[in-house]
C-alpha cells in the first residue's frame, strides 16, 4: 500500500517537521521536540494536522436510526450542532473504533481514527440501512486541531462567529479568515481548543492564517509525538494501544458512553453481560517510582502474580515521571494499590493513581 | 548531521574517542536526533566491565527506548553523571558534554571493527 500525504505535507516539511509513517499517512511526529510542544500546548497553543482522520456523513430519513444501531452512545441525545464521543463495538463487545458523532442539521458526519479508516468504512457498508446514505469524504477533508489556553484567542481573531457561543462538544457552521469551516470546542489533548474541519484546497491558508494569528502567544505547529503525550497524560485511550477488538467499552473505562437503555445496537447484549456481570481486568493509569518508562506490551506484576500489560506508556513531560495504562484484573485495580513494572528484566514499583494524571496546576 | 572526523563509529549510532588507551564513548548526532528528547540514561557502574558489541545500558526517548552497545571492550573507568540530571546534554552536545563513559580498551584488535566517519555516513545516508 503506498503511504498518503495530508494536504499540509510540503507545508510540514518546509517547517522542518519529522516525517514518519503513522496509519498509512506520511504524519509529522515533531517539528521542534516533543517536550517543547507538549508545553506549549500545555502553556499556550498548538497547532496539529490531524487531517489523516477520516470523516463519513451520514444522511436520510433513516440516518439517526442508522447511527444508533452503530454505535453504543444514544445519538438521539443530541442536539443540533452538539459533538458526542463514541464507539463502535462488534457483536461480542470489542472494540471496532472510537469516534466522534456530529449531529448537524440534516445528516451526521463521524470522525474516525485513521487506522481503521477502511476497516470501518467496510463495517458500516456491511450493516448499511435503507434510507441512511454514507458518503466518505476522508480524502476531501482536512482536520485541524488547535489546542491551549490561547487557542480561542488565537481563533477569535479569525472567526464570524462567536466562540463564546460554542460549549464544550458543540459545533458551529463559519469562516475562519474567509474559509468556510466547521468547528467545534474538541480535543485530544485535554485542553481548551478546537477542531477545524474544511476542504484540503483551503487548508493550507487556514493553517498558515492560524500560525500568524497565534503569533504573539508564541504559537506552534506540534506533531503526533506531542499528541499522545498529551492525550495520555489525560488517560484518554488510543485505539490499537488501548482499545480494540479485543476490549470492551466497559473494562476500558468507556462505560459512560455505553448507553444499554437505548433501543438495540451491535454488541449491546454483550456489553450488557459484562455490565452485569463486572469486567474481570479493568484499564487503570500507574505511576511509576523511580526513573524507569513504561512502554507498550510491559507486564504488570504484583508480587509474584502477572496481573496485566501496559498498553501505554510514556515520559510525562509535566509530571516529570513515568505514566502508563494498562488492564489489570478488577480486583487489583483500585486507586492506591502498588503494582510493579517489569522494565526489562527489572520490576520497578509503580502505583495505580486517579486520572487524568495531569491537571490544571498540580 | 553533525559526523566529526576524528572519532570512530558503531552501526548502532555510538561514536568512539581513543586517547592511548582510553576511549570516550557516546552516541552520534543522527542517534540523538532519531531518538528526540531523553530524559534518563542509565549507565553501567565506574569498574565494571563492558564487552563489544554487548549493551552497557540504556538511553530513554519521550517516545522510545534503546539499548546502548560498547564499541570496544574493556573496564569503564569512568561515567559522566551529569546525565543523571541532565539527560539533555546527549541532545544539545552529543559529541562534547553529552559523553557516556570511558573505557579501557582490553583488546585493540577490536578497533579494526569500527567505522570510519566516511563509512558512518554513508550508513546513515
Amino acid at each position: 500500500m503506498s503511504l498518503k500525504k495530508t494536504a499540509l505535507y510540503d507545508v510540514h516539511l518546509k517547517l522542518g517537521a519529522k516525517i514518519v509513517e503513522f496509519a498509512g499517512y506520511y504524519m509529522p511526529i515533531q517539528y521542534s521536540s516533543i517536550m517543547q510542544e507538549h508545553k506549549r500546548v500545555r502553556t499556550s497553543v498548538g497547532l496539529f494536522d490531524v487531517s489523516h482522520m477520516g470523516e463519513f456523513f451520514i444522511a436520510g430519513d433513516k440516518a439517526l436510526d442508522f447511527v444508533q444501531y452503530v454505535t453504543i452512545n444514544d445519538a438521539s441525545a443530541l442536539s443540533i450542532n452538539q459533538v458526542q464521543y463514541s464507539a463502535m463495538c462488534y457483536p461480542d463487545g470489542g472494540i471496532v473504533d472510537d469516534l466522534l458523532v456530529y449531529r448537524f442539521d440534516e445528516f451526521y458526519m463521524m470522525v474516525v481514527n485513521a487506522a481503521n479508516l477502511t476497516k470501518d468504512w467496510e463495517w458500516l457498508q456491511q450493516h448499511r440501512l435503507p434510507g441512511a446514505d454514507m458518503e466518505n469524504s476522508s480524502d476531501a477533508l482536512s482536520l485541524l486541531a488547535l489546542q491551549g489556553p490561547q487557542a480561542e484567542k488565537t481563533l477569535a481573531k479569525l472567526v464570524d462567529v462567536a466562540l463564546s457561543d460554542i460549549p464544550y462538544y458543540w459545533l458551529r457552521q463559519g469562516q475562519v479568515d474567509g474559509v468556510d469551516v466547521i468547528i467545534s470546542r474538541t480535543g485530544y489533548t485535554g485542553e481548551p481548543g478546537f477542531e477545524i474541519c474544511l476542504p484540503n484546497e483551503s487548508a493550507e491558508h487556514v493553517w498558515n492564517a492560524l500560525l500568524r494569528a497565534g503569533q504573539e502567544f508564541d504559537i506552534e505547529p506540534v506533531g503526533l509525538g506531542a499528541r499522545d503525550t498529551l492525550r495520555l497524560e489525560m488517560k484518554y485511550c488510543l485505539y490499537g494501544n488501548d482499545i480494540d477488538k479485543t476490549t470492551n467499552p466497559v473494562e476500558a473505562g468507556l462505560g459512560w458512553i455505553t448507553k444499554l437503555n437505548k433501543a438495540d445496537f451491535i454488541g449491546k447484549s454483550a456489553i450488557e453481560h459484562v455490565k452485569q456481570q463486572g469486567p474481570s481486568r479493568k484499564l487503570v493509569g500507574f505511576e511509576v517510582q523511580g526513573k524507569a518508562f513504561p512502554r507498550h506490551g510491559y507486564a504488570i506484576w504484583q508480587g509474584e502474580r502477572k496481573i496485566g500489560q501496559v498498553t501505554s506508556g510514556t515520559f510525562s513531560p509535566m509530571l516529570q515521571t513515568g505514566i502508563g495504562m494498562g488492564y489489570v484484573s478488577s480486583n487489583a485495580a483500585a486507586v492506591g494499590t502498588p503494582i510493579e513494572i517489569e522494565v526489562r528484566g527489572a520490576k520497578i514499583p509503580a502505583q495505580i493513581v486517579k486520572t487524568p494524571f495531569y491537571k490544571k496546576g498540580n | 548531521m553533525h559526523i566529526p572526523k576524528d572519532l570512530k563509529y558503531t552501526q548502532g549510532h555510538e561514536w568512539i574517542a581513543i586517547d592511548e588507551e582510553i576511549a570516550t564513548v557516546g552516541i552520534t548526532d543522527y542517534a540523538q536526533g532519531e531518538l528526540g528528547d531523553l530524559v534518563f540514561i542509565e549507565l553501567p557502574d565506574a569498574g565494571s566491565t563492558v564487552s563489544q558489541g554487548h549493551s552497557f545500558g540504556t538511553v530513554e526517548a519521550v517516545k522510545a527506548v534503546s539499548d546502548l552497545f560498547a564499541p570496544v571492550s574493556g573496564e569503564v573507568v569512568e561515567i559522566n553523571t551529569m546525565l543523571s540530571d541532565s539527560p539533555e546534554a546527549v541532545n544539545k552536545d552529543p559529541y562534547g558534554e553529552g559523553w557516556m563513559i570511558k573505557v579501557k580498551i582490553s583488546n585493540v584488535d577490536e578497533l579494526e571493527n569500527l567505522l570510519s566517519a566516511d563509512a558512518y555516513k554513508e550508513l546513515i545516508g
